[in-house]
């Protein structure tokens, strides 16, 4: 594996070999007073960022410094990106500079692939981390490493992802990666944030989200942005809410040993409840914590694995 | 004076036995069985390949003024010239746009100074493009450029009433409105045909729907006014349908399809490579059999190309930094023979039909698209059917190389070009006015 830009394609045993080794980085580094490792000593790890982004951006930097990586963070507003530089003439200048591994978050869908094609021929990796309304393929990751660890297994679950499917590539991700796990997916959304061409999908759709949580291990709630709630995609936030947020009452019709996933950042009260998302069924912080593990394994995995060299 | 020139052993229309065709005066003088050439005659040696009439484009984009570094006039005319093309209509898009006589008239004059190929502008619909208000429609049929075709393209003549003026106030002028159709609330931030692919992708999609309610009423529009309305770039299997209706119930409407919608279809969009990009978007293969047989069927009128250089920072950035848009003046022909003449669905002289006849008289030319017979204009295109090409867009004559069919290996090679009895491509290479042989 030279560039993670997607989780579609990820056959399960590449997948399941990336959390595992997530899993045992994170079994290493608890209790651990210093959290550093050696294994990615002398190597450059450059994240490149045209969108905002907290958790994203420092879970990759952690990742890299846990590893004893140089990281350098470019933000497309304090650089050269800033002044109308090209994608391609800013990729090949990381590349040029010496970045063993560019992370690219970006607005338009295909932009990390573009990326990696700039830079066949360089020994530099891409790790799409956010492309548009395509994919987020280390949120996946972390995603079902956090319900492999709640759950135990994945394989034959049923997960319900909630929400903006249209404009999420969480959604498009999980599906991809969650499938390929052996995972029975549910989409329930408003037939307006739905894409077109859902039927493709190996999913079911629904729009009843009370007639599918009593059936599901996990719900995943996906953001919805303020610019869809503008949209018309839907008449009002007061009426998504009562459709499709994860309210007390809701939540009470999942089972038991049901988890509840959000990718944050959150609204709370729209699309979840405050006491849902803090309650002990949700793992929200999990997924924040696994989050850096599951992107050291994906460095690892990228720059100082086996597969690495071949 | 033109040197006369003998096309020797050509099949007209590809069909019957070999003839030579003489070729003086601008005109077809003579065509038999075998003709002694004449002194000084300019011999082209067909060996049997097939004589058509030169081809007509209703839909190129010349660049000419404002991007220059894309293509010009010149450029255009070249590529033009080594397709096949003897007329081609210079979309009015430009920068300043061509939506008054001062733009048409220079465009005009470059074409016959650069004399490869007949330019015909086309004209403004809306002052800038802007779909508000008329552009001096009148004043462009009139001028020196005699603009009988007008177009927003690039952009949708959306609101219906400036559309049923123009529809109107065209029909005085003998002109055609050439509907870009797409309906813009519809195709808000759209990258790709909305359907399986651009769900996957992750592209904001271009609904089919978005291109079919805007044919749906400017056919209604169209038959209400009594005018003439062309749609250009037909895409989807339901502008067909909804053509059929409007056809049938006697509207003036005729419909173009392009090279690359008859032949690409969105799973080309998986590289994310825009190359492919282009507007309307590549639809599916179930849009693009409809589209063929549409054209074979006479429901979609002709090929028209949507030639459209772009430099190529504009082209190599990710997806949705990329202008639309694919060069098409110098492959259309190759495809039309890969998707239509191949696959059997048109005849050469159906060929005949859909790259020259019908096009030049939508665009209401008199002197293309006629017939192979003596005393007719020698606007003239020579195709060898049996050879094929590989594609190279470093090679091709637009100053922009953004060809979607790079390394594809496609079957029709265009051999020679004439223009009012004159050679203006022979061989791949053009041959330029007063340059001698």
């Amino acid at each position: 594996m030279k560039h993670l830009l997607a989780t579609e394609g990820l056959d399960a045993a590449t997948a399941t070999q990336v959390l595992d080794t997530a899993d045992g980085l994170k079994r290493t580094l608890l209790g651990r007073e210093v959290r550093k490792l050696p294994t990615l000593r002398g190597r450059t790890v450059i994240t490149v960022f045209y969108e905002n982004s907290t958790r994203t951006r420092v879970s990759f930097e952690l990742a890299g410094k846990w590893m004893s990586a140089d990281v350098v963070n470019v933000s497309a507003g304090g650089s050269s990106v800033g002044k109308g530089e090209s994608l391609r003439d800013t990729a090949l200048t990381l590349s040029a500079a010496g970045a063993d591994c560019v992370i690219i978050r970006h607005p338009a869908s295909g932009a990390a692939h573009r990326l990696a094609d700039w830079l066949e021929g360089t020994s530099t990796s891409v790790i799409n981390a956010g492309d548009g309304m395509h994919e987020h393929p280390t949120q996946a990751l972390l995603d079902a490493a956090t319900l492999r660890e709640r759950l135990g297994s994945l394989d034959g679950r049923r997960v319900a992802i909630v929400g903006d499917v249209l404009h999420s590539r969480v959604a498009r991700s999980n599906v991809h990666l969650l499938t390929a796990l052996g995972v029975e997916v549910v989409i329930v959304a408003p037939p307006t944030l739905l894409p077109a061409g859902i039927d493709a999908w190996p999913v079911t759709v629904s729009h009843e989200l009370d007639a599918e949580l009593p059936s599901v291990d996990a719900v995943m709630m996906l953001r919805v942005q303020a610019e869809r709630m503008h949209g018309g995609f839907f008449p009002s936030a007061r009426e998504y809410s009562i459709s499709y947020g994860l309210s007390e009452g809701r939540a009470a019709l999942l089972p038991d040993h049901a988890v509840v996933l959000h990718p944050g950042p959150m609204l709370r009260g729209m699309e979840i409840a405050s006491s849902v998302a803090d309650a002990p069924s949700a793992a929200i912080t999990e997924q924040v914590r696994n989050g850096v593990h599951v992107r050291m394994a994906v460095l690892y995995h990228l720059l100082a694995g086996e597969e690495a060299r071949e | 004076m033109t040197k006369p020139v003998m096309v020797r052993g050509a099949r007209l229309y590809g069909e019957g036995d070999p003839v030579d065709v003489l070729i003086a005066d601008g005109v077809i003088s003579r065509i038999a069985a075998e003709i002694e050439p004449p002194a000084g005659v300019e011999l082209i040696a067909a060996e049997g390949q097939v004589l058509l009439p030169g081809f007509v484009d209703l839909h190129t984009h010349l660049r000419e003024p404002g991007r220059e570094d894309t293509e010009t006039v010149a450029t255009g005319s070249a590529a033009a010239a080594l397709g096949g093309y003897t007329a081609v209509f210079a979309m009015a898009n430009t920068d300043p746009v061509a939506d008054n006589a001062v733009i048409v008239e220079h465009v005009r004059r470059a074409g016959e100074a650069v004399g490869l190929v007949d330019v015909h502008p086309v004209g403004a619909v809306t002052v800038g493009l802007a779909g508000e208000k008329l552009a001096e429609l009148g004043t462009m049929a009139e001028s020196a450029a005699g603009v009988r075709m007008f177009s927003d393209d690039g952009h949708c003549v959306h609101d219906p009433l400036i559309m049923r003026r123009a529809l109107e106030y065209s029909r005085a002028l003998g002109a055609v409105i050439a509907q870009h159709a797409e309906e813009p609330r519809l195709t808000v931030g759209a990258q790709a045909h909305e359907g399986e692919q651009a769900a996957r992708l992750g592209l904001s999609g271009w609904p089919a729907s978005a291109e079919e309610s805007i044919v749906a009423r400017d056919c209604i529009l169209a038959g209400h006014a009594g005018s003439r309305l062309h749609i250009c770039h037909v895409s989807t299997e339901g502008t067909v349908d909804v053509l059929r209706w409007a056809k049938a119930r006697g509207t003036q409407v005729s419909a173009e399809v392009t090279p690359h919608h008859l032949l690409l279809t969105d799973e080309r969009l998986r590289t994310y490579d825009p190359v492919n990009k282009v507007n309307p978007p590549l639809r599916t293969s179930a849009d693009a059999t409809k589209v063929a047989e549409a054209l074979a069927e006479g429901v979609i009128d002709c090929v028209a190309t949507d030639h459209a250089p772009h430099a190529v920072q504009d082209k190599d950035c990710e997806w949705s930094a990329a202008r639309p848009g694919m060069l098409g003046l110098q492959t259309a022909l190759s495809i039309v023979v890969s998707t239509m003449v191949r696959t059997g669905l048109l005849g050469w002289r159906d060929v005949a039909r859909v790259m020259s006849e019908r096009p030049a008289e939508i665009g209401r030319l008199a002197d293309q698209g006629r017939p192979l017979a003596e005393g007719e204009p020698a606007n003239l295109a020579l195709v060898d059917p049996e050879r094929s090409w590989t594609v190279r867009g470093a090679e091709l004559a637009s100053i922009a190389g953004n060809t979607p069919y790079e390394g594809m290996e496609l079957p029709g090679v265009v051999t020679a070009t004439l223009l009012r009895g004159r050679i203006t491509a022979h061989s791949g290479r053009i041959s330029q006015p007063g340059g001698g042989d």
